[in-house]
């Protein structure tokens, strides 16, 4: 059975999920981010040599830093929301109140470790 | 609908089908990393972390608790970092985070792998990808 959603991409891309589906979303591109480039320093660690340090030198930059804390703290304080949530289904109906939390969690820890980062990369 | 589901026995609800022993695994096992993570926080903020290193550093290193990840900071000695206690939890977190992850890519691939053999072969791949991925971080953590 092939793949069949009966919607067109134009329509999939107009859709309006708001924040669940941002959440959502988000929460992939997070966790994806992390299965690649997490899977790629491992490798680079155990390769070594002059590509692996080059590739570790990457990964040290504070631009790529930057990056890797989103999908990290992203997708760790989205899963512990989905967890809360699952664990104890009565919070359910409060889902959009738990994700407007999730936001202000987020933005005051990844807001704090992107200004440490940058400060740092910077040399202050 | 969710109370009927819950009047069901555990057999009746399918609880016990692979798919839902991995939802709860996914679930347990975010727990499971945020109880090492937390850990990891207070241990490094007992060997010094508060005057040797920023805060980008120290969730780094509650990440994964491995003593590479503090090699360029100003700590005077990184030997604590690199004792067992930390290699025996930064083990614990590689095993538990690539379970994790890995099961998590396979439902992604799912959304959009829909043939029984295409479907077969992911799980040949993840299979393969847990195996090296926890042999190659555990080489690394206890090498390092």
């Amino acid at each position: 059975m092939g793949l069949n959603r009966n919607v067109s991409l134009m329509t999939a891309l107009r859709y309006k999920g708001q924040g669940p589906f941002l959440t959502f979303i988000l929460h992939r591109i997070g966790g994806l981010g992390m299965a690649i480039f997490i899977t790629i320093h491992l490798l680079a660690s155990f390769v070594s040599g002059k590509g692996g340090h080059f590739i570790n030198a990457i990964y040290e930059n504070w631009a790529f830093q930057i990056f890797i804390f989103f999908c990290v703290l992203f997708h760790a304080i989205n899963g512990l929301r989905i967890t809360i949530l699952d664990l104890f289904p009565k919070l359910i109906p409060y889902h959009r109140q738990a994700i407007t939390i999730e936001w202000v969690a987020f933005i005051a820890i990844y807001g704090f470790a992107v200004v440490t980062i940058i400060r740092t990369g910077l040399g202050g | 609908m969710a109370t009927k589901s819950r009047n069901l026995s555990i057999v009746k609800r399918g609880l016990m089908s692979f798919e839902t022993i991995m939802w709860v695994f996914t679930r347990l096992s975010a727990l499971g990393m945020y109880a090492l993570i937390i850990f990891g926080l207070i241990g490094a903020l007992i060997m010094g972390a508060r005057n040797n290193m920023n805060f980008a550093d120290v969730m780094r290193w509650g990440f994964m608790p491995n003593v590479t990840h503090v090699q360029n900071t100003d700590l005077p000695d990184t030997d604590p970092w690199a004792s067992p206690l930390w290699k025996l939890t930064a083990s614990a977190l590689l095993i538990i985070a690539v379970g994790h992850g890995v099961h998590g890519l396979v439902v992604i691939a799912d959304d959009y792998i829909t043939t029984e053999k295409g479907r077969g072969i992911v799980r040949i791949i993840s299979g393969v990808m847990i195996l090296s991925m926890i042999g190659i971080g555990l080489y690394l953590i206890w090498t390092s």
